[in-house]
């Protein structure tokens, strides 16, 4: 006879728990990106669209770099200036990286990014309590190709403002 | 609810070998920190259908079983239409010689019967050239949907006594499932087994996530979510797909978690005021540490096995490089100094390596190094790999690849700890940040 050294493993409840796919969060958050503002027409200096065509609501860095540029200084400057007169923004900095760095680090980076857009705002005399940032790293590009004429856009911190509702 | 399947492990030992221990020149070996091997030829006949209505599952058991063999490069299986021999009886003594005479160092056979809902595989390993069974055979008793895991723990038995290292094969990887342009890229938590079946999705594609974590005994994970707007470090529990923040201070942003071996806690990146450094937040209580405090970018962080250190990535030199500590924090020592940028560091299972991901001169490389820094190798080359992730055994890395250009997509890969075997991983559509399951 041939015999067994058994090992029985007895696989219990060995069937997952079904496949589950949790529902929407529906977190609103009114500080935060993704709601919808009123653009407004940009011949209004105090409309978004304004700031985002006139002012300028977005700086770019160059490689692994967070310092501001004497032009994006000056970008940063204009912002500061226009959100002293429109108090009833609230702004959210979104920083961003290029595709070319490892995940963490470029969320770290973006961070950075953000940070400094934040420090020269609140310099200029923006209450601190007006302006959150917050990095992307590299998930969101707005240019796709791999060169760097389009890395050099995505290397970004970019000023989006939202209506203050209880301003 | 813990998702993994309790075992209930008895070993009866019952008498003596059938065939006598004969003298042998060498035995079935395969030593697989050698540079280059040649694959070790096998059979693997499909399994004995010992009740009616199990020969689906005897033949679908035995292609799992052969395709985790053949997938790691060290076997090689003799097609069932080279052999001159079948196994029709679970218990009938092995016609050596017709297995020798196709070459097949390795035979494996094995029986399953089925029973309702009841599964039943036994196997046996035989060194045909030797005329010897190497190892006793084993039983495994489940349920038949779980036909697979049964498969792959024959598999973890035979690669262990074959190669002296533990399996990896019963395992199960977490990572990021991709849809999407570059530009607007959908991303969800995923969880699969190793190879890609039983894919289930634990998160919608509604907010981004990134780099899941399995705790060590994989029925948590870690990971970053957006869904407040800002990103914030989660924990969610693989049974219920029930998830909680971890870390929510407003106007911070937290991520790169991972636990610690005890599963109790957790090290994290914690950025404020666009500086980022390193915590320990204690699971049950939310009591956070800090480990680090300087100007410096402090990311990446990963428990060595015993806990007693953490090896992480910092620009406080002025570029990224790979740094160890304490796990109390405190002073810690650079391990690399190649040349170019080193991040995403993740202690090997074995204690004995530490991956991670190198960037120089415009290309990016996965690599392992010892944890002292010395010995460095690169396993991988692309425009973009990164995010490696141990196979429980310590023998495999599992990682991201991204491909170039306005098409780009990522996918993941894994490369032995050799630098051989450099494959695609199956999953369906693009993939990103796995992480690997220890074995279940």
């Amino acid at each position: 006879m041939k015999l067994w050294t058994k090992a029985v493993l007895t696989v219990a409840a060995l069937s997952l728990a079904a496949c589950t796919d949790p529902g929407g969060f529906g977190n609103d958050d009114d500080f935060g990106a993704g709601t919808g503002s009123d653009l407004g027409s940009n011949a209004d200096p105090s409309s978004i669209a304004y700031f985002q065509e006139a002012v300028g609501d977005r700086v770019l860095f160059v490689v692994d770099q967070s310092t501001l540029s004497e032009q994006g200084r000056l970008v940063v400057l204009a912002q500061a200036n226009w959100l002293m007169q429109n108090t009833d923004y609230v702004a959210v900095i979104e920083g961003h990286a290029d595709e070319q760095g490892t995940r963490e680090y470029n969320l770290a980076l973006g961070a950075r990014r953000a940070s400094a857009v934040q420090e020269l705002l609140v310099s200029q005399g923006v209450a601190s309590n007006r302006i959150r940032t917050l990095s992307y790293g590299k998930e969101r590009p707005i240019e796709i190709c791999s060169e760097e004429s389009c890395y050099a856009q995505n290397r970004r911190a970019v000023t989006v403002l939202t209506a203050n509702l209880s301003g | 609810m813990r998702l993994f399947a309790t075992l209930v492990i008895g070993i009866l030992t019952m008498g003596q070998f059938a065939h006598p221990v004969t003298a042998q020149s060498q035995p079935l070996r395969i030593e697989i920190t050698d540079g280059v091997i040649e694959p070790m030829p096998y059979a693997v006949p499909d399994f004995v259908a010992e009740t009616p209505g199990s020969n689906q599952v005897a033949k679908d058991i035995s292609r799992v079983i052969a395709a985790d063999l053949n997938g790691t490069g060290l076997f090689r299986e003799i097609p069932a239409k080279a052999h001159i021999s079948s196994i029709t009886n679970f218990g009938s003594p092995v016609q050596f010689a017709d297995w020798k005479a196709v070459n097949a160092q390795a035979l494996i056979t094995g029986g399953v019967s089925v029973s309702g809902n009841q599964l039943e595989v036994k196997f046996r390993v035989y060194d045909v050239f030797a005329g010897t069974e190497l190892g006793n055979g084993l039983r495994f008793k489940g349920t038949t949907d779980g036909w697979r895991r049964m498969a792959h723990k024959v598999a973890d038995a035979v690669y262990a006594r074959i190669t002296g290292e533990g399996g990896y094969f019963d395992s199960r990887v977490v990572y990021v499932a991709e849809t999407g342009p570059k530009n607007n890229r959908k991303k969800r938590l995923a969880v699969m087994d190793y190879d890609g079946a039983n894919l289930q999705y634990l998160t919608d594609s509604s907010s981004i996530v990134l780099a899941p974590r399995f705790s060590p005994t994989g029925d948590r994970v870690l990971y970053t979510s957006y869904e407040t707007g800002f990103p914030q470090v989660y924990v969610l529990d693989v049974g219920s797909v029930r998830r909680k923040v971890l870390s929510n201070e407003s106007g911070t942003m937290s991520f790169a978690p991972r636990f610690s071996p005890d599963g109790k806690s957790v090290v994290m990146s914690v950025t404020e005021g666009g500086n980022t450094d390193l915590y320990k937040m204690d699971i049950g209580s939310g009591k956070r540490q800090r480990l680090t405090s300087t100007p410096s970018i402090e990311t990446a962080p990963s428990y060595s096995p015993d806990g007693s250190k953490i090896v992480f990535e910092s620009d406080r030199s002025g570029s990224q490089q790979i740094y160890v500590m304490s796990s109390r924090g405190g002073e810690a020592t650079r391990i690399s100094f190649g040349k170019g940028r080193y991040g995403t560091p993740v202690w090997s299972p074995r204690g004995d390596l530490i991956a991670f991901t190198k960037q120089h001169k415009g290309r990016f490389h996965i690599g392992v190094m010892r944890t002292d820094g010395s010995e460095e190798r690169l396993l991988t080359a692309s425009f973009l790999d990164e995010g490696p992730t141990w196979s429980p055994n310590g023998r495999v890395i599992m990682f991201t690849r991204e491909t170039r250009g306005a098409g780009g997509a990522a996918s993941l890969y894994s490369v032995d700890v050799s630098g051989r075997n450099l494959k695609p991983v199956k999953i369906n559509g693009g993939g990103s940040d796995p992480s690997w399951s220890p074995l279940q």
